[in-house]
């Protein structure tokens, strides 16, 4: 047994995992605020990424100018898909909300390979040390930094949502819309704000996992593997999703690691989540943290 | 009534019976069979390349007939039929392959083998209320492909599988030309299926438990059962036509059948209209080789028609039809 090598992969796991947090907490935002399943999650990563890129290659910009100047495009970005799409959606079958995210993450995957071509593409280096060691173990920069923006993006939501009003108003809003809205909250703009902010969210997680591995349509993944997460953690539950995306880091790392020491198969890294899924949903559907109340037919 | 040759004006539909005639005059059903007659000399008139898009069009139409029992009918989506699409092939292959089970009997098996596997996918979301089952489904996709890819005894690996061609009593069917007749027998032949379906008690049930799930169940009617029952469904009718495909092809690889696909078939029964099987074969003739735009086409046409028409061309083809048989009166 190579504990060297396991360690390794824990680590790989804990920094994946609190990125597949980040972004399971913006799909859960937006489906606890507004009941929509978004198939369109791991796009908008996406579409942070390659603003970013744009900004930081082709306009030469300082990081710390293109980064803020992203999360405003994507604030704009996210309002638009909702107030467009979305909004003359409301009142409609689940099942049209959810055949209008998968098509439009459709239609975000093929325009984004249109303009920017299949091919990766290397994000402009943002920091110079190359790795820290910690005990036996290398871990490079970029993962510290990965680490670290998560969890910071982890404390700003859960201060959101428990100091702010704006979050305040969408918990009441995603408790119960007509009492929200009776006491004076409008929900038409806590629908928006849930897409502006997820949409920023997920934008500063597509440019972490960019600044890791460079831009490619490759990182639209995410999106798909947050549903492993969302549905260990329980769908409508935010600490659930952090949890949740963790948990499946780790457990895709240590898939891989079972598989090169032991089962040589290849690849199970990328499927050990899915089958996890559909375990959880035949023995614990509404997952670890999620409201109890899925009916049973 | 049933002998009419047209329907008088107004709505005299007085007895169930009458309501659920497939062919509401003898017209029409002259016209279907004229139809099918014309299709016939498809062979004969048709240029190869207008053929071979032909025999896609009717094997992916038994795709999205069976897809569309599911998304229509009972209300809940699929997005791994593609994948399900893809394993009816490798059965096929793979039973006129390694046993001296004819083609002609292997179609059928894989249909059955495909809704199995459908079923242990499904059948823990199928009991669950809403958006489970098209995550299951989507688990499902990702876990189909990379079986094929990883099971070399079934699907050849990386090596595409081959394909016996057709074959009738020992007679083998060889070019588009004849096949052409093999697709068209097995659409006609799921589309009588499946009307007749939704014309039996358990297609009420479908629709009922799409409609009103909990007034459906008080009922009388097995949400349970029927929720599985429409999976298994779409999944067979997903098999039938993914051997059918093998058998066109005559190899089966993983290729292109990635979650667009899957996408793609969504989009072939959101735009022929959910819950209408007619519309379903007036859907675009879609074939492979994607490029971006296409996609996009496809994306955009689906938003736009869940947005703008929910009911799918074969609303507005009713619509038509209507408006021209009451022609130049309108009532």
């Amino acid at each position: 047994m190579n504990t060297q090598f396991l360690l390794q992969l824990l680590v790989n796991g804990l920094v994946v995992g609190t990125l597949y947090g980040v972004v399971a907490m913006s799909f859960v935002l937006i489906y606890k605020a507004t009941q929509v399943v978004n198939f369109a999650q791991g796009e908008l990563l996406l579409i942070g990424a390659w603003v970013c890129w744009t900004l930081l290659t082709k306009y030469q910009v300082p990081f710390w100018v293109g980064m803020p100047m992203t999360l405003v495009f994507m604030f704009v970005f996210g309002i638009l898909i909702q107030v467009v799409i979305l909004r003359p959606l409301i009142g409609e079958p689940i099942i049209s909300v959810i055949m209008v995210t998968i098509a439009l993450s459709a239609v975000f995957q093929a325009a984004l390979k249109w303009i920017f071509g299949v091919n990766p593409q290397p994000f402009p280096r943002v920091f110079n040390s190359q790795a820290v060691t910690i005990g036996s173990l290398q871990i490079q920069t970029v993962y510290v930094m990965s680490l670290v923006v998560s969890v910071l993006m982890m404390i700003g939501m859960a201060w959101f949502f428990k100091v702010s009003k704006w979050g305040l108003a969408m918990r009441a809003t995603a408790f119960n819309q007509q009492v929200a809205q009776s006491l004076g909250i409008s929900v038409k703009t806590v629908f928006a704000m849930a897409w502006a902010i997820s949409a920023m969210v997920s934008a500063v997680a597509g440019v972490v996992v960019a600044v890791v591995n460079g831009v490619s349509s490759g990182l639209s993944i995410y999106g798909i593997k947050v549903f492993p997460a969302v549905i260990l953690g329980g769908l409508d539950s935010i600490a659930g999703a952090v949890v949740g995306g963790i948990i499946i880091g780790l457990l895709e790392n240590f898939a891989q690691f079972i598989d090169s020491e032991y089962l040589h198969w290849g690849n199970l890294y990328e499927i050990a989540p899915f089958y996890v899924l559909i375990i959880i949903l035949m023995i614990k559907p509404y997952g670890l943290f999620g409201t109890k109340d899925i009916e049973r037919v | 009534m049933a002998n009419s040759t047209l329907l008088p004006a107004g709505d005299f539909r007085s007895s169930y019976a009458v309501d659920t005639t497939i062919f509401p005059t003898t017209t029409s059903r002259n016209f279907a069979i004229l139809g099918i007659a014309l299709i016939c000399l498809a062979p004969v008139i048709f240029s190869d390349y207008w053929l071979s898009i032909l025999i896609q069009i009717g094997i992916y139409g038994i795709a999205a007939l069976g897809l569309n029992i599911l998304v229509g009918f009972t209300g809940q989506i699929s997005i791994g039929h593609a994948a399900f699409f893809l394993l009816g092939a490798f059965t096929s292959a793979y039973i006129s392959n390694k046993t001296s089970i004819p083609v002609f009997f292997a179609i059928p098996l894989a249909g059955v083998v495909t809704a199995i596997v459908g079923l242990i996918f499904g059948l823990p979301a199928a009991r669950l209320k809403g958006l489970y089952l098209v995550i299951a489904t989507l688990a499902a996709q990702y876990i189909l492909i990379d079986f094929f890819s990883r099971a070399e005894w079934f699907t050849g690996g990386s090596v595409p599988a081959m394909a016996e061609p057709f074959s009738i009593f020992g007679y083998v069917l060889r070019g588009d030309r004849q096949y052409f007749y093999v697709v068209l027998a097995y659409v006609v032949v799921s589309y009588l299926l499946v009307t007749n379906l939704m014309r039996s008690r358990d297609g009420r049930a479908l629709v009922a438990v799409r409609d009103h799930y909990l007034s459906a169940e008080i009922m009388g009617i097995n949400l349970t059962k029927y929720r599985t029952l429409s999976f298994g469904l779409a999944a067979f009718f997903a098999g039938i036509a993914g051997a059918l495909y093998a058998h066109y092809q005559l190899v089966v690889s993983n290729e292109g059948f990635g979650i667009e696909r899957s996408i793609l078939f969504l989009a072939m029964v959101i735009i022929g209209g959910t819950g209408s099987i007619m519309g379903i074969d007036k859907a675009l003739a879609l074939n492979n080789n994607l490029t971006f735009l296409r996609e996009i086409a496809i994306g955009v046409i689906i938003i736009a028609f869940l947005v703008f028409e929910p009911d799918g061309l074969a609303h507005r083809w009713r619509q038509i039809k209507a408006y021209w048989k009451l022609y130049p009166f309108s009532h």
